[in-house]
């Protein structure tokens, strides 16, 4: 089953000369339109009239997060602002956030790629579909959600939180199909148990989750616990939101990006080379349809592998690996984009010090669990327990403003937080991968 | 009339307060009177001892966060009602107490308490007008 069988099965000639004439325009567009990328081209002395061939592509540079945030709000968007009709943000690491604005043919374009990816995981016309993904700047929501729309299905906007509530909502309303992040879902798994709800008993068929990194045995385990078929999604907000890949049902073995919109490469992190099929690296994407921000080559710091090879669902798009990890150091804490960095700047602003801390990220219950760690010197320690309790309450309190997750903050002894040579080693994973 | 006290952070994991008495204890260093503020997480361990200085540098070299911080010891009738008398009268003046512990001097006669106001210096001066004993800190270290 596919929702736009022509372009999905299309076979790769046909899609790469169709890739190289989306690239050619979306190069002349961002040439035209993005002062960043008209000074960039002039300082490699590369035009898009050079691109000749798709392999032209690795002679441009490459856009980063930075960039985004260097031209925040809108200076990277290609199109007029009276042409955008969405903006979505995402959290950065200063405490703004990277932006993206959406024209309405972007808007279709979203919808009729996340369309794809429901069919893609088996969903169809019919299917109802209880969204439980968080509606607002974060893309999760509202992705799915015009997905669900545009392919005809019944979609309930939940959005996350209230877990007897969704439940509740789950068996009443029939939903056969999920969409949240793998944790969460695991989480409803439980709290279904304590309500006596049975999932076994429910209509679910179906599980579409992403916005954070998972395993085979959590799949497993999902599948177990949930009686359903679980599907791999990718996406981020830089790029379009939820939707960018996907597995089949078929094979559930890597996931198809939509390469009659972008562009993936593998990259190794380190020095920039693209690296051959098959191999581990960096995903590297360029959005050849986008008009409202199009990036070009942009870094999205996921490490994965890709390959080519025919699929048995008869997608002729590649497939991406399963995300193994970053080439950063952000973490996704239910499916929240952290970096260290974030919360350092937090604990500067309210000590005045650089603090040592370390952050360890548990899986209890199946959600995330932040402990903050932070060595209490004499500048910080106070003779009164009160005293102490209260600045461990305030800096949970900023996380919380600032990060929009909850934290636990453990005061410890000086010098407990282990000290490496150079970098100090700030973040303890201990999620099973 | 105020006496030095000495603060230690200690997390709450087994054989840290070992540690500290195992330090002072090798330095020759005698604790005249102790008390433990402990959370879920974290105690802080206060200590009078017979060298302050000597015994906060020590605990400073074995990593431990010391702070230094001035209490006032008073001397009460070891007897009932001993230390209502004391509270009442601060009461009275609007003396805030923060933390405060006891122990009963070797002779058995009087007991000493231990006190953290807010207000450190309002609080001797009112404690001396009322007629309490208020100890010098050299004759507590010494006791």
């Amino acid at each position: 089953m596919y929702f736009n069988e022509e372009f999905e099965t299309l076979p790769r000639q046909a899609l790469e000369a169709l890739q190289l004439k989306r690239l050619q325009g979306m190069l002349e567009r961002v040439y035209a339109n993005v002062p960043f990328y008209r000074e960039t081209f002039a300082k490699q002395g590369i035009s898009p009239a050079d691109v000749k061939t798709l392999d032209d592509l690795r002679r441009f540079p490459f856009t980063l997060k930075q960039d985004m945030r260097d031209s925040y709000p809108y200076g990277l968007f290609a199109s007029q602002m009276d042409d955008i009709v969405r903006i979505h943000a995402s959290s950065g690491t200063t405490g703004k956030p990277t932006v993206v604005g959406y024209t309405r043919k972007d808007i279709a374009t979203w919808s009729e790629l996340m369309s794809r990816s429901f069919v893609a995981a088996g969903v169809h016309k019919g299917d109802i579909i209880h969204n439980a993904y968080g509606y607002g700047l974060f893309t999760g929501g509202l992705g799915a959600h015009y997905g669900a729309e545009n392919l005809g299905a019944s979609v309930i906007p939940m959005s996350g939180g209230n877990t007897k509530r969704q439940i509740l909502i789950m068996k009443d309303f029939g939903s056969t199909v999920l969409t949240c992040t793998p944790s969460y879902s695991l989480y409803l798994a439980e709290a279904a148990l304590e309500e006596g709800v049975d999932f076994k008993s429910l209509k679910l068929r179906v599980g579409i989750f992403g916005a954070e990194p998972w395993s085979e045995s959590m799949r497993q385990e999902i599948e177990a616990k949930l009686n359903i078929s679980a599907i791999d999604i990718y996406g981020l907000s830089e790029i379009m939101g939820p939707g960018v890949a996907i597995e089949c049902q078929e094979a559930k073995c890597g996931l198809h990006i939509w390469e009659d919109h972008f562009i993936p490469e593998i990259i190794n992190p380190d020095t920039g080379e693209r690296l051959p099929e098959g191999e581990v690296g960096e995903l590297v994407i360029t959005t050849i349809t986008k008009e409202g921000i199009p990036l070009l080559r942009y870094r999205t710091r996921d490490i994965t592998s890709i390959t080519y090879e025919p699929c048995r669902c008869g997608r002729t798009h590649a497939r991406i690996a399963r995300m193994s990890g970053r080439s950063d150091d952000m973490l996704i804490i239910r499916g929240v984009n952290v970096f260290p960095s974030q919360i350092e700047s937090i604990l500067m602003q309210i000590e005045g010090v650089e603090p040592h801390y370390l952050l360890i990220v548990d899986r209890k219950d199946n959600l995330d669990n932040l402990e903050v760690q932070v060595e209490v010197d004499e500048l910080l320690f106070s003779d009164e327990v009160k005293h102490l309790q209260s600045i461990a309450a305030t800096i949970e309190k900023r996380i919380k403003e600032l990060l929009g997750i909850s934290c636990k903050v453990r005061l410890v002894e000086p010098k407990t937080i282990m000290r490496s040579e150079g970098k100090a080693k700030r973040v303890i994973d201990n999620r099973a991968k | 009339m105020k006496v030095e006290q000495i603060s230690i952070f200690i997390e709450n994991k087994s054989g840290r307060l070992a540690e500290v008495a195992g330090a002072l204890g090798q330095a020759g260093i005698n604790i005249r009177a102790l008390s433990l503020a402990d959370t879920s997480d974290f105690g802080i361990l206060r200590l009078i001892v017979n060298d302050c200085e000597k015994a906060k540098q020590i605990l400073k070299e074995k990593g431990f966060t010391v702070s230094k911080t001035e209490v006032v010891a008073i001397e009460v009738p070891d007897r009932p009602g001993g230390l209502s008398e004391i509270l009442q009268a601060l009461d009275s003046f609007g003396i805030n107490v923060e933390y405060m512990y006891a122990f009963v001097e070797r002779c058995g006669q009087n007991a000493v308490i231990i006190f953290r106001f807010d207000e450190t210096e309002k609080a001797i001066e009112c404690l001396v007008q009322e007629g309490f004993n208020v100890l010098q800190g050299e004759r507590l270290y010494q006791m």
